[in-house]
């Protein structure tokens, strides 16, 4: 049993919990996750390590609610526990000193560029930020972000914040100014990343992403999060998340999301129907 | 004695094929006492036990049986315990006609004594009618402290063995459940997951200490266990990473590995969906690629699950099918059609991303490869497309990497397979054994269980060295 110790809300459908899961976090590196299931029911989820402290023993997950297993554990208060979690999995990023390099989040992207960014600065690399959401209120990480960046930019998709439109097309313009940054690295939505690799491509500029393909069992053992490589099928929770952006096949990636959209939503359904089991009394 | 011997062996009843194929509940219903006791009666308690030899981990067969013969059932499961701890799985998966029923001497001018089927009988009656599990004490940790990784029947047998010689046993497991194979690959309708928990059971009221969701290389690493003051540790880490077969179409939607399309079923109670919540997907016309024990499985869960058709495709003949007989003729009763002789070439797309048909190619046995086999090769111009929207590739696996490439200077063979002695487990490192398919490659449940025994004496014999306190 994996106890949630804080829990905060950083925007609508957006929620930070702290686990006290001190073996994890011992070794946790940036660019890893963990694997974890609700309850006995519940299917097995990943998501990246946002931070991890081995003094307190305390993990940080960001999590959006996008469909019924996430939407549940939104529902979880601090004092309430996750039955089972596995980790750190996925290759750590190796993260040595450059000199310049810029971090792309979009959504709740953010959260897992952190750790990114935050061992770059330590390093002494220049970082600078670019950070999308589709509205202001839906921008999360701001403060963490500017203490680990020395510029920062933002965009929203209605404007109410940064600039007016996609995060990529600020990529686009610093890009265009130079100079041009060793790395960029993004992590968001997969037409983010997808977008993000395109741009840096008319500029050779190498690009790291993290793929959120669909898993099971997180250790290599199922196939299920498959993604083509340089041609090259590759299981992205051993030999990634994170992969060269240029050489992702996105489009089927991203059509191997939608595997299984119907019961996806028929699960949704069935839970905000309450079939799922009301914890309000 | 003058009785006459049937050449027929009993058949165990069986869920009739048509209600079975509505359910996931075990397709076997075992023996009665009074067909278990008909069916011992067969055995004429040959002298040089020819049978015995035949099992792996040599269970005194005869004894075991003139025991069931005698309405005996509880002496009968305590003589096959003292060999085998696992019984009731072997009984139940174990290719006895391969093994210990294939050397059988009424299989000679008849069916053989139906070993397996009274083995699982006795194990089944204990665990119903025996005492109940005692608490044993917990071993101390005064001879040592070994930590077993994986828990599959090499991982599991090992553990019980070393604790009943007095060790102080950790047991790691990366998933939120143990079992291994047993788990998350064999079917509830074939080894109900009731008896793996039993099993588990067993082995803890031993002392063994179970410590579920640890990936023993990246949550800890062997080096650490060490630190911990674990005198030796056991990998029994299995062969679980799937291959495929490298064609196009693969990654379209609709194409599972059988390891991810099993492990939804069983490890994830997908087939409970939408009460779990782990979803499966299967169209209306499934091809299973392969022809073993695995591709069985898949076959016979797809056609539960909903599926209206199901077509095995393998590229040799039926004579060179890998999977137990009984599971090939459990498929065909319930109208799981076999194509021999067929090749998949590419997979077809529908223009949105999903399985349309499978392109395959007509094949033909030539002369016998490394593996003994007759190799197939492709007929030139014979490719034909089977109409099908759903495909499962159970063409084999691997052994995991995670662990072992953590290990430096371990000894892997070519496929990357551990390199561990037969008799003692013993790898090239001083501390470290293993065991079952990380060895082996894909094996058996008893060729892991009698390796993961093997492996405790090793360790014992180890540590008494390493203590200096001999043998
Ligand atoms: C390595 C990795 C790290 C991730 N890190 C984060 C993170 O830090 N924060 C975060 O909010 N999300 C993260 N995700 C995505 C997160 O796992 C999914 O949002 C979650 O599984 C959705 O489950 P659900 O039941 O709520 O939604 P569902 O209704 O199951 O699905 C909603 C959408 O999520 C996608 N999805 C479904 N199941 C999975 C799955 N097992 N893995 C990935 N995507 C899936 C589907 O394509 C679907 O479009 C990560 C995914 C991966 C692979
Ligand atoms: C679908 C299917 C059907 C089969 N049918 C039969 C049959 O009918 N008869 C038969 O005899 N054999 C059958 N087999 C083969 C048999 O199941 C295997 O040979 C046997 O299970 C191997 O046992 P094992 O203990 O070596 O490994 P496994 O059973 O694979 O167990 C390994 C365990 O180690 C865990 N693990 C791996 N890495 C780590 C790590 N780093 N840290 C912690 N834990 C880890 C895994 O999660 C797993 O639980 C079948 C196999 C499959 C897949
Ligand atoms: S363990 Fe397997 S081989 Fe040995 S007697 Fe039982 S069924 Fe036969
Ligand atoms: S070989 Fe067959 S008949 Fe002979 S003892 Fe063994 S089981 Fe009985
Ligand atoms: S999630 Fe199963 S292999 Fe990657």
């Amino acid at each position: 049993m994996y106890r949630i110790l804080e829990k905060e809300v950083l925007a609508p459908k957006i929620k930070l919990i702290k686990v006290d899961a001190p073996e994890i976090c011992a070794g946790a590196r940036p660019g890893q996750f963990v694997v974890f299931r609700i309850h006995e029911k519940g299917e097995r989820i990943p998501l990246t390590i946002a931070d991890s402290d081995p003094k307190s023993g305390l993990l940080t997950l960001v999590f959006q609610e996008v469909g019924k297993s996430t939407t549940e554990l939104g529902m979880l208060n601090k004092g309430d526990t996750i039955q089972d979690m596995v980790g750190p999995l996925g290759t750590p990023r190796d993260i040595e000193k450059l000199d310049y390099v810029i971090c792309v989040g979009g959504g709740v992207g953010v959260a897992p560029i952190y750790p990114e960014a935050k061992a770059y600065y330590r390093l002494g690399t220049r970082v600078v930020s670019l950070i999308g959401a589709q509205t202001k209120e839906m921008l999360i990480f701001k403060n963490r972000m500017e203490q680990v960046s020395d510029e920062i930019y933002f965009s929203t998709d209605d404007g109410s914040f940064g600039h007016k439109g996609f995060i990529t097309e600020v990529l686009d313009d610093l890009l265009e100014k130079g100079p041009h940054p060793d790395e960029v690295i993004a992590i968001g939505p997969l037409l983010m990343m997808r977008e993000a690799s395109k741009v840096t491509a008319k500029y050779g500029v190498k690009t790291v992403v993290s793929l959120n393909t669909i898993m099971v069992d997180g250790t290599g053992m199922c196939g299920s999060c498959r993604v083509t490589v340089d041609s090259e099928v590759k299981f992205s929770c051993v030999e990634g998340p994170a992969f060269d952006g240029h050489k992702v096949d996105f489009d089927e990636l991203i059509a191997r999301q939608n595997r299984f959209l119907a019961e996806e939503r028929l699960a949704m359904d069935r839970y905000l129907a309450g079939a799922g089991g009301c914890k309000c009394q | 004695m003058s009785v006459k011997i049937s050449k027929e062996k009993h058949e165990m009843p069986k869920q009739p094929a048509d209600t079975r194929i509505k359910n996931f509940e075990e397709v076997a219903l075992g023996y009665t006492p009074e067909l278990a006791m008909a069916e011992a009666a067969r055995c004429i308690q040959c002298p040089k036990k020819p049978c015995v030899a035949g099992c792996p981990v040599g269970i005194d067969i005869p004894e075991f049986i003139k025991l069931v013969a005698k309405g005996d059932f509880l002496g009968a499961a305590k003589k096959i315990k003292e060999k085998n701890s696992l019984p009731a799985m072997c009984g139940r998966v174990c290719p006895q006609e391969s093994q210990c029923e294939a050397v059988c001497t009424l299989g000679k001018r008849g069916e053989p004594v139906a070993i397996g089927a009274l083995e699982r009988f006795c194990a089944d009656y204990e665990r119903i009618h025996g005492e109940p599990l005692a608490e044993m004490k917990t071993s101390d940790s005064s001879s040592g402290m070994v930590a077993v990784v994986g828990s599959g029947p090499a991982g599991l047998s090992c553990a019980s063995e070393l604790a009943k010689l007095g060790y102080r046993v950790v047991l790691f497991e990366s998933l939120h459940a143990t079992g291994g194979v047993l788990r998350y690959g064999i079917p509830e309708f074939r080894l109900p997951k009731s008896i793996v928990d039993k099993e588990v059971e067993y082995i803890k009221s031993q002392g063994v200490e179970i410590r579920l969701n640890v990936l023993v290389g990246t949550t800890v690493t062997v080096d650490e266990l060490f630190e911990q003051g674990f005198d030796a540790v056991f990998l029994g880490t299995g062969a679980g990473l799937p291959y495929f077969l490298g064609i196009p179409g693969e990654n379209l939607n609709g194409v599972y590995s059988a390891n991810e399309f099993l492990t939804r079923a069983n490890l994830m109670k997908a087939y409970l969906f939408p009460e779990y919540d782990t979803p499966i997907w299967v169209g209306k016309r499934v091809a299973v690629i392969g022809g073993g024990n695995v591709a069985m499985d898949s076959a016979r869960t797809a056609l539960r699950l909903g599926a209206d058709e199901v077509t095995v495709v393998y590229r040799r003949s039926r004579t060179e099918m890998p999977a137990r007989l009984e599971e090939i003729e459990n498929a065909e009763e319930e109208g799981i059609k076999l194509m021999l002789l067929r090749n998949p070439v590419r997979i077809l797309e529908d223009g949105e991303g999903w399985v349309k048909g499978m392109e395959c190619i007509k094949m033909e046995l030539g002369k016998p490869d490394d593996s003994g086999r007759r190799r197939p090769i492709p007929i030139p111009d014979s490719e034909f497309i089977l109409d099908v929207d759903t495909v499962i590739s159970a063409v084999g696996t691997n052994p995991n990497p995670l662990l072992i490439r953590t290990i430096s200077g371990l000894a892997l063979g070519r496929r990357g397979n551990v390199i561990a002695d037969e008799q003692t487990g013993k790898t090239n490192i001083p501390g470290i054994f293993a065991g079952g398919d990380i060895v082996t490659g894909s094996a058996t449940v008893i060729a892991a269980m009698g390796a993961g025994k093997l492996a405790a004496h090793g360790i014992d014999e180890y540590i008494r060295r390493k203590n200096g306190r001999g043998m």
